[in-house]
């Protein structure tokens, strides 16, 4: 049993034992863990513990949570207290969190097992796990290949049976392209549903916490978990958000499904052909397609490739050696500072420090920093408009299928193109979800891309769950 | 305007203060860590005070009060606001960046009146947040340099703190001392902040440069370390002439920022402006715009108290003094004003009690203000001599009050009436001929001894002046 | 490929950024930068003067927080994760060559 709202539901009921559901997934772990490496840490220990914890809940006849039993693997760019977090980072190497992030104790709140942490893209920069500083994920449909990135470890995790629900960040589309990758549900929610708080920052106006799952339903249940106002991020949405679990079942008839008559081109054919297929599923579900236009989404790579860097810089500045991490010694603090963070960093970690604190400073903000807040403005407004049209956006989540360890060579901008479809989101603050629909090139997952507006995740998840149920 | 003595030629100094002020909150700016100083290092920490990964901060509600207190005070209009981050590096400085107001700050274009009228410039009150501490070990005195370690202690790191600026509006040290005065007594009348230098709850920078009127402001130079009021006088008067030195040797002024050792009394270059780091200022994404409502700043307004410029000139009035007399300045800034005025109130004679006040009790007079009043009443209406009354004064302090006329009773005392003084100072111009001879001749000195006589014949009891004014016209 | 950024520059921001590269890298990242700002100038062609900058997606403000006390960290969790610690502070090699 995979499905996290069966396990649930059946660990509450007392018919499965939060236990049994750890050692099956446990066990495969050990099965495929080596060769796919999903995780930095698997929590055995902690698991097992929680787990008869949960039990023993239950058998005194008290209700564990809407997640009771549930192994989920936790990116690790979220702070767990007492538990290594890395960010999968040398300078953050062994570092353990004295705090739990706010998504930590709503998962502990609500009964779930956390079973391990997931490797990710260094600091979550990157869009295939490759820039781990502790070795790639690989992905479980095919081994020579990317999960896709940053939150490759979580996607594979699931992908791979190791866990039911992973949780990842999404930054410039960094759940929902491995989510596509790997075949699964990856979701961004709007920006300022779930919070922050504990998240380790890349960058903060475009980060947001998400599931990926099996299925659209155990995304549903994730967001109705982790999701709601916290007095301790202050740019979390100060209004309670409908149960997305009820709205999922009601089906897409008079639907207005938006296809972008201009998006930017660079989708392998049988993306583009899966992409068809899906127009076409939602059509047969009662749908109407519209064309809309969004001029200025193509922008959005240069603008998040300038915003992004920029916020991160400043984030990641306070890696500096004095307080915790990594420390290489100097005579001075000025020249620790200069090694520390040259040890500790990898290489695309520096190049966009380096492009962020260019695009910051005097003399360049205009050009750089402050034009891309205006590009990210129109690219707002113009999607705003569509959303007047249209209910639902349906695009492309990645370029193309899943691409082999080391394809993207030696150009950085080569692998910055895999997020071209899901930055603009990010960049709005709308939400957005992969889900898986067919296979493409070789039989590797494709998945599509399902936009909508500012708190719209309920018409977003109904035409999700419309396209799961005809993928099947 | 002149500067003060001693500033060679026509040259005139021209100075801006910038003064940090941490605010009297329970907790930080943006944690709910306590806010409080001398504690054991380090207890007072959080992941937004350390800057761990993932912290997040959320603006205290408390602090802007006290920082729009602040802004209203000083006269500035209160706006809506954003938040920066200032990215440099420092150890003290947790996240590598601070939390400050840049472009949109909480309070802008004000004024604070010095205690003579002259209005000084407030550019902006804005809210930032504290660094931690950092002691230095190994070097000479605790100084960085030639210090072999140091220790952080983050307490202070995110306390409140509001950083007023004023406009290049003084034009000597005397004014500078006066702004940081009267700045301080705001603060302390608004409950804003406890503002001791002493303990760096107040902190003054000086930005100072020197010009021939009709020419351009000069270079600038900030002076840093000024740690009391005298010290602000003694800085800003050796740097004026250091950088007069320097024009008049035919050299620039380099804008730089300078270090004041009290020790040897002079400013120290410690960075060259032209090095200084890019700040790279963005607007803070963890952090929301604030816009007080009009209702809010209205409430704020209207919960001011009367701020000490209001209370001296109310005072002065009162009392028939200068609003900027030492008197006004001195019992106002005690907070003696409401006793006089009191005093006043129970029928007493403000302007005595005023003198009284301000001789006898460094704060809180302990004698009922319906006692006092009763003995200036008796010294206006002649019944008791300044001396005599002095002497009740004492004894109304040692019992914590009582009666006056009592006391004058029981001590003999009763100035005389002038009707009777008058054989009293023909007895003694009869008796001390030489001396009422020199007196007639215009030999003022001579008053004395005959006032002397008159006091003695009289025990004690004769008002030096109504003396006076009879020798006067008997002489006529 | 037109230089859109020089290596005085980069050497500047990379001091800035308190990152120590060698000069290898620092020709390398110079390269790849200059690659990547040639491709985002595809915004100089947007007509943006009347286009309001959007620094934060959702508007909110006036968020705030009471003045009560919450327990914080403990000192000797925290210091036992520094580097180097030493009387209850934080342990760092002198401070010399940084603005304050």
């Amino acid at each position: 049993m995979s499905d996290a709202l069966e396990i649930a539901a059946a660990v509450r009921a007392g018919s499965l034992k939060a236990a049994d559901v750890v050692e099956q997934h446990l066990a495969a772990i050990d099965g495929r863990e080596p060769e796919i490496h999903a995780f930095n840490l698997v929590m055995v220990e902690q698991a097992r513990e929680r787990a008869a914890a949960i039990d023993a809940m239950v058998a005194a006849g008290n209700d564990p949570g809407p997640l009771a039993g549930v192994p989920v693997a936790l990116k690790d760019n979220m702070c767990t207290r007492g538990v290594p977090t890395t960010c999968s980072s040398k300078i953050l190497d062994g570092w353990k969190p004295p705090y739990d992030a706010t998504i930590v104790t709503k998962l502990a709140d609500a009964g779930a097992v956390v079973i391990g942490k997931t490797n990710l893209d260094e600091f979550a920069m990157g869009s295939s796990t490759e820039n781990s500083a502790f070795g790639p994920t690989r992905n479980p449909h095919d081994t020579s290949r990317v999960p896709g990135g940053s939150s490759g470890g979580s996607a594979a995790a699931v992908a791979a049976g190791f866990a039911s629900i992973g949780l990842g960040s999404d930054t410039g589309g960094s759940i929902r392209q491995p989510a596509a990758l790997c075949g699964v549900v990856g979701v961004k929610p709007t920006y300022g549903y779930v919070s922050r708080y504990g998240l380790i920052a890349f960058a903060s106006s475009l980060d947001q916490i998400g599931p990926l799952t099996n299925t659209v339903a155990d995304s549903a249940l994730m967001l109705d978990v982790i999701g709601g106002h916290d007095p301790m991020d202050s740019t979390s949405i100060p209004v309670a958000h409908p149960s997305l679990l009820d709205a999922i079942g009601e089906g897409v008839e008079g639907m207005r499904v938006g296809r972008i008559t201009d998006l930017p081109e660079g989708a392998d054919p049988d993306v583009l052909e899966r992409t068809e297929l899906a127009f076409d599923a939602l059509r047969d579900a009662g749908a109407k397609i519209v064309d809309v236009e969004v001029p200025a989404f193509t922008f959005g790579l240069t603008a998040y490739y300038l915003i992004a860097p920029a916020e991160a810089s400043s984030n990641l500045a306070r890696y500096d050696g004095v307080r915790y991490g990594l420390r290489v010694e100097a005579p001075d603090t000025n020249a620790m500072y200069g090694v520390t963070r040259a040890a500790g960093f990898g290489d695309e970690v520096k190049r966009r420090v380096m492009l962020g604190t260019y695009a910051l400073s005097a003399g360049y903000y205009d050009a750089y920093y402050g034009k891309a807040l205006k590009v990210r403005r129109l690219i707002h407004d113009e999607f705003e408009r569509a959303y007047q049209h249209a209910d639902v956006l349906l695009t492309p989540a990645s370029p193309s299928v899943a691409f082999p360890f080391g394809a993207k060579g030696d150009n950085p901008l080569a692998m910055y193109l895999c997020d071209v479809y899901t930055i603009p989101a990010n960049l709005s603050g709308h939400p957005g979800m992969s889900v898986p629909f067919g296979t493409g090139a070789d039989g590797l997952p494709v998945g599509v891309q399902v936009l909508a507006g500012t708190l719209c995740e309920p018409q977003m998840f109904r035409a999700a769950a419309a396209l799961e149920r005809a993928a099947r | 305007m002149s500067a003060f003595d001693g500033l060679p030629g026509d040259w005139e100094l021209v100075v801006g203060l910038e003064v940090h002020v941490e605010l009297a909150t329970v907790t930080k700016l943006f944690s709910a860590s306590p806010n409080r100083f001398g504690d054991e290092p380090n207890t007072n920490i959080d992941p937004v005070t350390l800057g761990l990964p993932g912290a997040l901060p959320v603006l205290n509600r408390q602090a802007v009060e006290l920082a729009m207190r602040i802004g209203l005070a000083l006269n500035c209009t209160v706006q809506p606001c954003t938040f920066h981050r200032k990215n440099y590096f420092y150890p003290d400085m947790p996240k590598a960046y601070q939390i400050s107001q840049y472009d949109q700050p909480l309070n802008v274009d004000g004024f604070l009146a010095l205690p003579d009228g002259t209005r000084i410039g407030i550019e902006r009150a804005h809210m930032e947040e504290d660094t931690g501490k950092s002691t230095h070990f190994g070097g000479a005195g605790g100084r960085i340099h030639g210090s072999d370690y140091s220790l952080i202690d983050f307490n202070r790191a995110g306390v409140p703190l509001v950083e007023i600026v004023s406009r290049p509006d003084i034009r000597s040290a005397e004014q500078a001392r006066q702004y940081v005065t009267e700045l301080r007594a705001i603060l302390l009348a608004v409950g804003a902040s406890d503002a001791k230098m002493e303990e760096g709850s107040m902190r003054v920078d000086a930005n100072v440069s020197v010009h021939k009127p009709g020419t351009e402001f000069g270079t600038r130079c900030e002076i840093k370390n000024v740690n009391s009021v005298r010290s602000i006088g003694r800085a800003i008067e050796y740097e004026a002439r250091r950088q007069i030195d320097l024009l008049e040797g035919g050299d620039k002024v380099r804008q730089e920022t300078r270090h004041w050792d009290e020790g040897d009394g002079r400013t120290h270059t410690l960075r060259s402006k032209e090095d200084a780091d890019d700040y790279r200022y963005f607007l803070e994404p963890d952090l929301v715009p604030v816009a007080p409502s009009a209702e809010w700043i209205a409430e704020v307004r209207a919960a001011l108290p009367m701020l000490p410029a209001a209370r001296r000139a109310r005072l002065a009035e009162a009392a028939g003094v200068a609003a900027d007399s030492e008197a006004a300045m001195v019992v106002v800034d005690r907070g003696q004003d409401d006793y006089v005025l009191a005093v006043g109130d129970a029928g007493g004679d403000i302007g005595r009690a005023l003198v009284h006040v301000k001789e006898a009790w460094a704060d809180s007079p302990s004698v009922p203000a319906a006692d006092l009043a009763k003995l200036t009443t008796m010294e206006v209406a002649g019944k008791l001599t300044a001396t005599q009354a002095k002497t009740v004064v004492a004894e109304l302090i040692d019992n914590d009050g009582g009666d006056a006329e009592a006391i004058a009773k029981a001590k003999g005392f009763e100035a005389m009436a002038a009707d009777s003084l008058g054989p009293l100072v023909d007895q003694a111009i009869a008796e001390n001929g030489d001396a009422w001879a020199k007196f007639c001749a215009g030999e003022g000195k001579a008053m004395g001894a005959l006032v002397g006589a008159v006091m003695k014949l009289s025990q004690g009891k004769a008002d030096g002046k109504a003396v006076t004014a009879l020798l006067n016209s008997r002489r006529a | 490929m037109s230089e859109r950024i020089s290596v005085e520059i980069v050497t500047k921001v990379a001091r800035l950024a308190r990152l120590d590269l060698t000069p290898e890298e620092i020709d390398r990242t110079t390269a790849q930068l200059s690659g990547m700002l040639e491709h985002f100038a595809d915004i100089d062609a947007l007509q943006l003067d009347d286009v309001e900058p959007m620094a934060q997606p959702y508007p909110l403000d006036n968020v705030f927080r009471d003045d009560v006390i919450v327990d914080g960290l403990d000192r000797d969790e925290v210091l036992a994760a520094a580097p180097a610690a030493e009387d209850g502070r934080f342990r760092v090699p002198p401070i010399i060559g940084l603005d304050v």
